[in-house]
């Protein structure tokens, strides 16, 4: 252990949060797109309106994190989005493609919304896929075998699903009457897709990795392990029987399964990141191997300190600004 | 043959040139509706509302695009230039870092207050926050041309086993060329947004649009264009020298000198031909390239041959520059008839009108000439003197980025002509919108006089304020 390890500790755990916050908060905006009704401007509108604040926000935490993976990890880096070339090429594209419709569809006449409205749903839908296909293939060590490009291709769905399980909860906190209880129904049933994608991997994963299982499955350290699967399955049974019961009098607690998929994203992640400590790419390159030089760690750790206390701030008053249900998106 | 290399550099083009679009327009252009806020409130005049309105929904569209094909960039580095954060990464990263960390957050947080928060902030809060995005978006601006200006003119790094550590911060953030190209850039992004104001604001009023709002907005941008661009021409001519000082053989291309001369001649017109390393056709004006970057007629200008294999291919950057420095002469020229015209006449005539929309993307041509002039001019190095571009590509077969390549252009053709598209569409809404609508006329009334002249008011507003 010598003394930078400790920045690299801090700039891992930077990158772990800020890919947490971005699964957690663009999660619901793509959720929210991949649910965009096909027949039913008035709700698209209502849907769009309760994210029009927040995406763009949203989105930089992706910067954030790819950012912080270039600063500090330069060698993993180059590594991944070598591997990834094709998936993440796709995956800009379609976020460019569903952040311009955002902004399109509310100028240009009723026949192109609807066409920009296909491009912001299936944009949302693309990237979603791509994002899971990427963390599948990073979780197998970009392997390309027929196994490894099914687990790739369940990692993705399972997130597409898990999007919109948070975006419909999302819409059930920040929306009245139909919509919303169109939306609880949204959500259970992206639930369960949820749960059960998320089961699959916890037994895919050790299967295929050795490391993983050996971790997972090491008494006693394993025990200490024991509240993430139960926690999980508690916040999937909760959630469902609060979303059953949706409007529920004087709409008291819409915001608790939002809050419930929060916590299974939280979870999920924790999981995840234990099994792959201390690599920053699965059995390829550990944090300490992949990590730039100390001189430019610190010159950043100074502004990172001093800055992303701000960031959070600013985001809970723009959160606190918007706060209650969305209202109708006037354009200025 | 197409290799990974250059597919990967025209990819990277293709990525930058369209991304820098937006940027530099938006980069100004909130400025420009912080000024309109600021109008409104000193005046009370709703007038600057219904600019602010109109222009903002241009603003947020722009800026959009601008932010999603940023994102691109941030992957770009490592899908097709590895060797760039292998080498630089140290000093290149952090910089980055604090581009996304100072600048990238808070225009997006702001950005939403700014665009959908009217109704919940305060009025004075709400400009507050049009200021907190302005400032965002230029220190954006300044973070990104802080790199962009190191990789011409590196300092303050030592080179330690072919990679670059960084040795002193200030010196790497603030090196010799960033001043200028800052400047440079950002009166250029005002430019940009100018012309597309006025071009915009002349359509309206070419289309029959009678109101108060597009010809405020049409004189305030000519104003802003008639001080800019003889500012331009100042700040130009500075950053040449600056550029004869530290990459020599970037300006020798720029004016077709090949060989090393004294009293060299400004080239009017030209074809460099590098096989016989000369220039066919010549129409030369004797003693004024000398003249114009040594400021002495008899003034040394060393010649391309002095950088035999380590200069920049010379047509481009020769009609890149000639292109830019042409298109700034048009703006020049008639920003000021513009000017003379409000003066004389209160008003422009319809002919300058067209010109204004014929030029409403002059901006774009000249940035994106002027672009392709310095950093074509930096190879055949990516990193003036330390890294060469052929040495950072990845090593993704050429199939693989062929395919990406051709993924990109087709969305950005199309996203283009959607764009150029979506504009003239809300200017033409624009024209056929009241004044002032019955609802703003209610928020208003309470509050501000009005200061229309009952000739431009519509029917609607024409009754007297009930209180």
């Amino acid at each position: 252990m010598t003394d930078t390890t400790w920045l690299h500790m801090f700039f891992g755990g930077l990158m772990a949060l800020a890919i947490l916050i971005y699964a957690i908060l663009d999660g619901y905006d793509l959720g929210v797109g991949i649910l965009m009704p096909r027949h039913d401007v008035q709700q698209r509108d209502q849907m769009i309106a309760s994210i029009g604040p927040f995406w763009d926000a949203n989105e930089t935490w992706l910067v954030l994190a790819v950012g912080i993976l270039l600063i500090a990890f330069p060698d993993a880096y180059n590594l991944v989005l070598k591997e990834l070339y094709l998936p993440a090429t796709i995956l800009l594209i379609g976020l460019i493609m569903r952040g311009v419709a955002f902004d399109f569809r509310a100028k240009v006449s009723l026949d192109n919304k609807n066409m920009w409205d296909n491009i912001f749903k299936a944009g949302s839908l693309v990237s979603s896929l791509a994002q899971g296909y990427m963390l599948g293939q990073y979780v197998v060590g970009f392997d390309s075998s027929g196994a490894s490009q099914g687990f790739s291709i369940l990692s993705a769905i399972c997130v597409a699903a898990a999007y919109s399980y948070i975006g419909a909860t999302w819409l059930v906190m920040k929306t009245e009457g139909d919509l919303q209880k169109q939306a609880a129904s949204w959500a259970r049933r992206c639930g369960w897709v949820t749960f059960l994608g998320v089961v699959s991997v916890c037994i895919v994963n050790p299967i295929i990795n050795p490391s993983v299982f050996e971790k997972w499955f090491n008494f006693p350290t394993a025990l200490l392990l024991f509240h993430i699967p139960l926690i999980s399955l508690a916040l999937f049974i909760t959630n469902d029987q609060i979303l059953k019961r949706i409007p529920l009098e004087k709409d008291f607690g819409c915001w608790i399964p939002f809050l419930g998929v929060v916590g299974i994203f939280f979870i999920c992640f924790q999981g995840l990141a234990y099994s792959f400590y201390p690599y920053v790419v699965p059995g390829k390159l550990t944090m300490m191997e992949a990590a730039s030089a100390t001189e430019s760690l610190e010159f950043i750790f100074i502004g990172t300190v001093i800055v992303v206390p701000i960031i959070l701030c600013y985001t809970a008053l723009s959160y606190r600004v918007f706060w209650g249900k969305a209202t109708e998106l006037k354009y200025y | 043959m197409i290799d990974t290399l250059m597919l990967s550099r025209i990819q990277f083009a293709a990525n930058i040139s369209f991304h820098i679009l937006f940027p530099m327009i938006t980069i100004a252009m909130c400025w420009f509706l912080v000024y309109f806020k600021i109008r409104l409130h000193t005046s009370g005049d709703p007038v600057w509302m219904r600019a602010y309105r109109f222009w903002v929904k241009v603003f947020a569209l722009t800026f959009a695009i601008g932010v999603v094909s940023g994102i691109t960039m941030s992957f770009q580095f490592g899908t097709n230039w590895p060797g760039y954060m292998e080498t630089v990464g140290n000093i290149a990263g952090p910089l980055l870092g604090y581009e996304v960390l100072t600048a990238f957050f808070l225009e997006a947080t702001f950005l939403g207050i700014m665009l959908f928060g009217m109704d919940r902030l305060s009025p004075r809060l709400h400009t507050f926050s049009t200021v907190i995005v302005a400032l965002g978006t230029t220190t954006s601006a300044f973070w990104i041309l802080a790199l962009n200006s190191w990789m011409q003119t590196p300092t303050g790094f030592e080179m330690r086993d072919g990679v670059a550590f960084p040795v002193d911060w200030m010196e790497i953030i603030f090196n010799p060329s960033l001043p200028y190209r800052l400047a440079h850039t950002l009166i250029a992004s005002g430019l940009t947004a100018s012309f597309l104001i006025c071009g915009l604001s002349a359509y309206r009023i070419l289309k029959g649009d009678n109101k108060r709002a597009p010809k405020l907005t049409l004189k305030t941008a000519i104003c802003v264009a008639a001080i800019l661009t003889p500012l331009q021409v100042f700040v130009g001519d500075l950053h040449g020298l600056n550029t004869l000082k530290h990459q020599p053989q970037k300006i020798a291309a720029m004016e077709g000198v090949w060989e090393t001369q004294k009293g060299a001649p400004l080239l009017l017109f030209a074809l460099p031909d590098e096989e016989t390393r000369s220039n066919h056709f010549e129409i030369p004006v004797p003693k004024l390239a000398s003249l114009i970057l040594t400021h002495d007629s008899e003034g040394e200008i060393k010649g391309l041959n002095e950088f035999k294999n380590e200069h920049p291919p010379v047509a481009p950057l020769f009609f890149g520059f000639r292109i830019m420095v042409g298109i700034g002469m048009l703006m020049l020229l008639l920003a000021w008839v513009g000017v003379w015209q409000l003066i004389r006449h209160k008003t422009v005539n319809t002919l300058t009108l067209r010109a204004f929309l014929v030029m409403t993307f002059s901006g774009w041509i000249a940035t994106l000439a002027g672009w392709y002039v310095t950093e074509i001019g930096r190879q055949p190095y990516l990193v003036s003197g330390i890294l060469r571009t052929s040495d950072a590509v990845t090593t993704v077969p050429a199939s693989n980025v062929g395919l990406s390549l051709t993924l990109y252009l087709l969305v950005y053709v199309g996203l283009l002509i959607a764009y150029l598209h979506t504009l003239f569409l809300m200017a033409r809404r624009a024209v056929e919108i009241e004044e002032i609508s019955p609802q703003e006329q209610n928020d208003l009334t309470p509050t501000f006089p009005l200061h229309s002249s009952p000739m431009h008011r519509s029917p609607l507003l024409v009754k007297e304020p009930t209180s």
